[in-house]
């Protein structure tokens, strides 16, 4: 909080409340095909809110807990200029918009989804989407093949079949792969 | 409304989904769809491919889907309620880690936990991209478009967006 002001006074500056909720909207609405990206931009290059090494700090921890990563920096970042309040602003920043976005998209696919002139770009669109996921995928997976690291891709392969071919629930494969897994690369790591 | 009140239903099963999603949303695609489309029968396959295919191409996180499938299910109340019940538990958690994290940061069990969640999200991501490539893949051409979405993607720094607005023009033309 102060500080990170106290270290680097002259090159990070100390947001308000509005400027933390227009910031992370203008980044929800650029933000097409991933907001990561822009998220660093804005934050270190743009606005000089966050040195690099804070923002990789911020970001680990992003990563690190679960739900969408982006939500999660706007809620660390909200909350060391503006505590609570800041988190709050900076994710309804984030969300709103997209979200009353999805809704008119929800309302008009409600009426629409199935006729006959909307088939064509839909069947189109989601074709292309699951392409996009298949190369998250392999970008996520690359690093692992590149290593040889034998026990990581075990579990992928064991937590691929689990979940998109025997169907399990994911609370239970979650609960007995993760753990198994972060115990052989707690062992590795020692 | 079909049977006994799908959004609270689907409102609860979004609080759950908040904190395992470790690798984001797309980790638990497979998830809900076992639930939405398998279980409970909200969705046809075609309409959750669908409604991950919109989420896609709009702005914003990727956690969209679930507010167009609770939109679907309850309207107005579904889809506020389910995004904030996606968005809440994860956003108290981290606010709460936040003060924490620079003490254990660098802690070897903290990157012990992290790289060995990681296989396990590549192989969940990868169930997501098998139910909605079967879903949407239902011709020769849809598989094409597939297959070069994903070639694109993975080789090139091309914007998504690009592969979308094609696809979706290719479709509207009646190719897909």
């Amino acid at each position: 909080m102060s500080e990170s002001a106290l270290l680097d006074p002259a090159k990070t500056q100390v947001p308000g409340l509005s400027e933390l909720f227009f910031a992370f909207l203008g980044l929800a609405l650029t933000g097409f095909g991933g907001v990561m990206p822009w998220a660093r931009r804005m934050l270190v290059e743009q606005r000089r809110w966050l040195t690099e090494e804070k923002f990789a700090e911020d970001l680990a921890l992003a990563q690190f807990l679960p739900g969408p990563n982006i939500i999660n920096l706007s809620v660390v970042v909200g909350a060391r200029f503006q505590g609570p309040m800041g988190a709050l602003v900076a994710c309804l920043g984030l969300v709103g918009a997209p979200v009353v976005l999805m809704m008119i998209c929800g309302a008009l696919y409600g009426r629409y989804g199935e006729a006959a002139w909307l088939r064509g770009p839909l069947a189109g669109l989601s074709a292309a989407a699951a392409g996009l996921v298949i190369a998250m995928v392999g970008k996520l997976a690359a690093p692992m093949f590149r290593a040889r690291h034998l026990p990581a891709i075990l579990f992928a392969l064991l937590a691929f079949l689990a979940v998109g071919f025997l169907r399990f629930p994911l609370g239970w494969v979650l609960l007995v792969l993760a753990p198994l897994s972060v115990a052989v690369f707690w062992w590795r790591l020692r | 409304m079909k049977d006994d009140s799908p959004v609270s239903a689907f409102v609860l099963q979004s609080l759950l989904v908040s904190l395992i999603a470790i690798g984001g949303v797309n980790a638990v695609l497979p998830e809900l769809h076992r639930q939405v489309v398998e279980n409970h029968h909200w969705l046809t396959d075609q309409q959750f491919a669908d409604m991950f295919a919109i989420a896609s191409a709009a702005p914003g996180p990727n956690m969209l889907v679930i507010t167009l499938i609770g939109w679907h299910l309850g309207g107005f109340t579904g889809a506020i309620l389910s995004s904030i019940a996606l968005c809440a538990p994860t956003c108290l958690l981290t606010y709460a880690v936040a003060s924490a994290w620079e003490r254990f940061k660098d802690a070897p069990w903290r990157i012990a936990i992290q790289a060995g969640l990681v296989p396990v999200t590549v192989g969940l991501i990868a169930a997501s991209a098998y139910l909605l490539a079967r879903a949407a893949d239902q011709n020769i051409i849809a598989y094409a478009v597939t297959a070069v979405t994903a070639l694109l993607c993975y080789f090139t720094r091309i914007n998504p967006l690009w592969a979308l607005g094609t696809a979706a023009a290719l479709g509207a033309v009646g190719l897909v």
